[in-house]
């Protein structure tokens, strides 16, 4: 699986707050959170983000709050994959669990820059740019994920299993 | 082995787990609240289950929105509503049989060290606190956990705080998590374990201990926990059926790190905008004018608080340069506070009092702050845009400082009154 787009940069310790206010958390409508994903800090965002773009973060992305309307509203506004440093956990699981792939990696963040285009492919965790060749590498998906990836997310892994 | 590791290894059904080894768990409680369980059953709905695991084994509550402040939020709190109609969930709680679910959950027994708990929540960590393993996740996790009744985790590593020392007369559980929290950064215990251990824990009473556990998360930490004793013996005294199973660290348990904090000279912390380990002691505070207090949420609104910050606003008023909000984190908090009187006492310093719930720690209703406000607050967060505008401050600090601040309209330490 292969991604190719505009990078969209953010600093550390992105918060769940940052990425989908408290009022807005009143529906779970993943169109309707995608309309207001990162509205206070970047309200360009959601008026300029493309299918398929790439979010790059510093560490401990996804941190606070437990609500997975952030990773939806994330994947709904069209982020193909996000590439951070490091991830809250809950996050972590939850983007997994909803399909919105994810990947560790230390030195891209400081490899690209905003609203430069790159590629990054899932499988061999290579992440390009498109006219100054530079590539780094990202931390391989961990086996177990990689299974509940491969079924399709959590829920088509827990039909196909019955259980965990 | 820690007894983290013990807790997981029991409910894996192995003998023995070592740090980051991947296990499936049986689950003895799941909690979902009106943000995140519409999402949850639906996910529910979706793996196409008749009946959750066990109707007895699953709480749901209605804390964040309630009581609902629009038609969106009254549609997810129905959601919910008949949900646990249909399943027959035994703890739907909300309004006028509940409050806070992290505060409600320990005092109605529902949660029992040695229990493991996962909860569509960040703060289900809280219940470390009574010596359980308790931690979040986000609504898929908990949707297949109510089918299932099982889950997966990675066994994290543990950092183990001793703390030492006797503590000052204002210094409590926040100003020591508040302190971790700056000493270690928010992304220190990322994926994993905060022990919290030391004599000063012992002699911590159970409301100062949530308070810790609490915020756990907010250094990135899976879970915190504290190893239980004679207080928390005492503490689940009678609050539940079931058989407490205490767990402790071996002699020879294996620590990633080792953190010792000596409390003597710690001071009431403060942490600034807009990271909970952005602290300084009260007194570097320097001159930080608010327009808002709020005493209350999953972290600081329990009797013990309430008592604390009605002793220092007792014969007192308010600044009128400012608004105080307490909210009694459950009813039953509530009510112990009017027989006890400190409801009349906040009353009369100038305080408004809300209904047990939520609304203002992140931003919901009752307590919105406008561009360019600042806040004082007893909550675990002060992320930009946390409690409203995302040009509002909030600093957070324990109910003794958010008392003092409340009379002198700026931030202030107990011992300047």
């Amino acid at each position: 699986m292969k991604y190719e787009g505009r990078v969209w940069k953010f600093g550390d310790h992105v918060d769940t707050d940052v990425i989908i206010p408290a009022r807005f958390l009143n529906v779970s409508d993943k169109d309707e959170l995608a309309k207001h994903c990162f509205e206070d800090v970047r309200p360009e965002f959601v008026k300029e983000v493309a299918q398929g773009d790439i979010l790059l973060a510093g560490v401990n992305f996804g941190c606070g709050s437990s609500r997975e309307h952030a990773p939806l509203a994330i994947k709904s506004a069209g982020i193909g994959v996000v590439v951070a440093r490091s991830f809250a956990r809950i996050f972590y699981r939850s983007a997994f669990n909803i399909g919105l792939p994810i990947l560790e990696c230390e030195e891209a963040f400081d490899a690209f820059s905003d609203g430069e285009q790159i590629s990054v492919d899932l499988r061999t965790g290579e992440i390009g740019s498109k006219v100054e060749g530079v590539r780094v590498f990202a931390k391989p998906i961990p086996d177990f994920m990689s299974r509940i990836i491969e079924a399709g997310g959590l829920v088509p892994y827990i039909k196909a299993k019955g259980t965990f | 082995m820690t007894i983290t590791e013990k807790i997981l290894a029991a409910h894996a059904g192995l003998g023995t787990v070592s740090p980051g080894d991947l296990i499936q768990v049986d689950v003895d409680l799941a909690l979902a609240n009106d943000i995140t369980a519409p999402l949850a059953i639906r996910v529910f709905e979706e793996i196409g289950r008749e009946r959750v695991f066990d109707p007895e084994k699953v709480a749901l509550v209605s804390d964040h929105f309630v009581p609902n402040k629009d038609i969106p939020s009254a549609r997810q709190a129905k959601i919910i509503r008949e949900f646990a109609r249909s399943q027959g969930i035994v703890h739907y709680l909300e309004l006028a049989y509940g409050g806070i679910e992290h505060v409600i959950l320990p005092e109605q027994g529902l949660v029992l060290p040695g229990d493991l708990v996962m909860g569509a929540d960040s703060h289900t960590c809280t219940y470390g606190a009574l010596g359980a393993f308790s931690t979040g996740v986000g609504s898929t996790d908990l949707g297949a956990v109510l089918a299932t009744g099982r889950t997966w985790l990675r066994v994290p590593p543990t950092i183990k705080v001793i703390y030492r020392g006797t503590l000052g007369k204002w210094v409590g559980g926040k100003d020591l998590i508040l302190y971790t929290l700056g000493r270690i950064g928010v992304e220190g215990a990322l994926y994993k374990t905060l022990e919290f251990s030391g004599e000063v824990i012992g002699s911590l009473s159970m409301d100062q201990r949530l308070t810790m556990a609490n915020m756990a998360v907010e250094g990135g930490a899976k879970n915190g926990i504290v190893e239980p004793d004679e207080i928390t013996r005492q503490y689940v005294a009678g609050r539940s059926e079931r058989e407490p199973i205490f767990y402790s660290s071996d002699r020879d348990a294996r620590y990633e790190r080792v953190l010792e904090v000596q409390v003597d000279d710690l001071e009431p912390q403060v942490a600034f905008p807009h990271s909970p380990d952005n602290v300084r002691p009260v007194s570097e505070a320097g001159d930080v004018p608010v327009d808002q207090v709020f005493i209350g949420s999953c972290t600081n609104g329990r009797m013990e608080d309430l008592r604390i910050a009605a002793d220092i606003l007792k014969g007192r008023r308010t600044s009128r340069n400012l608004r105080l909000i307490v909210i009694p984190g459950s009813t039953r908090i509530y009510r112990e506070a009017i027989e006890e009187g400190i409801i009349q006492t906040f009353l009369e310093s100038g305080a408004v009092i809300g209904p047990p719930c939520c609304g203002p720690c992140l931003g919901g209703h009752m307590g919105i702050l406008a561009e360019g406000e600042r806040a004082l607050s007893t909550t675990n967060r002060n992320f930009v845009g946390r409690m409203g505008h995302p040009e509002s401050e909030v600093y957070l600090a324990g109910p003794a400082v958010a008392a003092a601040t409340a009379v002198l309209g700026r931030i202030a330490s107990p011992e300047e009154l």
